[in-house]
């Protein structure tokens, strides 16, 4: 990232984006001289949170999608959850419901927005090159290249990885964990920071259940003792059952959305 | 590796206090890391140490300062201590526990030259 404006910089490349429309009028080396001074030390207050620039941004970026009355989504997991697979079902099961959106995180290839798209919902890829979680800027530049439908829904479906992407907020209206049953029940008191940031967790590949030794009642519980109000959806992305309920959950959550943005429009 | 991005931020939050306070050497930077945050304050020094290379932070002392973490037990209707996300409630052991405080990640005050 670049420090001066905190573009995202030379790592991070978002599909599609017009490079030209971020103008950039500062340089990025330093023409300062290191001379030796003679001054006194003296001390600055400073108290800024670390991450003010992130969350500043955030904060526009859900300002943006409130204003057009849009549920953002940040799924975040493990790699290999079934992140994607979940959203390529939702988009072909919801595709004559909502407009629906999806921006994909990764740090290499567009393998993932090919299989969204081939559903026929438009997405975008962000390769974060050696980064390890989206952040609100990424997201932003995809935002401007995206020309997002209003009342519809954004996934974004966050870089593989349980603890990184727990401390960048991008926007969205709420953090959706996804642990698949082939991973450990003990996940949640592992990674509590995800698990606290997150609103909904998705036991996902519950169709396994019967041949591996995950103990849903253990993970629910081990997920409420880092978060006692964290929602719990079991399914199968892959058969399709428990669906109907994640579905419903979303409907639940663009009508909340909607309700704040008629709010704020009167 | 976030503590990488949240080093540039502190980086970066120096870069913007130096034109406005005008100064151009930092050989002290105090950051309050809680102790619910996101992260180690051994990881977010050696990555601020990395990035603050060719910057005017660049050389300057890491101190941490360690905020306790807080919660509310819902149960017992009180603000507890709690050393992790993942502990319960000292008083009672339950796990209604909502934290509250502890997981701030600040630059505090910069000594300059």
């Amino acid at each position: 990232m670049c420090v001066t404006c905190g573009c995202g910089g030379k790592n991070s490349v978002v599909e599609g984006e017009q490079k030209s429309a971020h103008t950039h009028d500062h340089h990025h080396d330093h023409h300062h001289s290191h001379a030796p001074r003679v001054s006194p030390s003296r001390i600055v207050q400073i108290e800024r949170d670390i991450l003010s620039k992130n969350d500043h941004l955030a904060f526009h970026n859900r300002k943006h999608l409130a204003e057009r009355g849009i549920l953002a989504l940040n799924l975040v997991s493990s790699p290999g959850s079934g992140k994607t697979t979940l959203l390529a079902r939702t988009a072909t099961d919801l595709a004559d419901l909502m407009p629906m959106t999806v921006i994909e995180g990764d740090q290499q290839t567009t393998l993932d927005a090919e299989r969204i798209r081939a559903t026929g919902v438009e997405a975008i890829q962000i390769n974060t090159g050696k980064g390890c979680h989206l952040d609100a800027d990424m997201v932003r530049r995809a935002l401007d290249t995206l020309k997002l439908k209003t009342g519809g829904v954004l996934f974004i479906e966050n870089v593989g990885n349980l603890v990184c992407p727990a401390a960048f907020d991008l926007g969205e209206a709420a953090k959706v964990a996804i642990l698949s049953v082939t991973e450990g029940e003990d996940k949640p008191l592992k990674y509590p920071d995800m698990f606290q940031a997150a609103q909904l967790m998705i036991l996902n590949k519950s169709d396994l259940l019967p041949y591996v030794p995950f103990d849903v009642e253990k993970c629910i519980e081990y997920a409420r003792r880092v978060n006692p109000n964290i929602e719990v959806l079991q399914l199968s992305a892959q058969t399709g059952d428990g669906l109907e309920a994640w579905y419903d959950w979303i409907t639940t959550q663009r009508t909340l959305i909607k309700k704040t943005a008629e709010a704020d429009g009167e | 590796m976030h503590e990488m991005s949240l080093a540039e931020g502190v980086v970066q939050i120096i870069e913007d206090q130096a034109k406005s306070q005008d100064f151009e050497r930092v050989i002290t930077v105090w950051l309050e890391i809680g102790e619910l945050s996101h992260v180690s304050p051994e990881a977010i020094t050696f990555c601020f140490e990395a990035v603050a290379k060719g910057t005017i932070a660049d050389g300057a002392i890491v101190e941490i300062i360690r905020t306790p973490g807080q919660a509310w037990c819902y149960d017992c209707e009180a603000e507890i201590q709690v050393p992790s996300l993942i502990d319960p409630c000292p008083k009672c052991g339950g796990f209604k526990v909502q934290v509250t405080k502890g997981q701030d990640m600040r630059v505090r005050e910069v000594e300059v030259e």
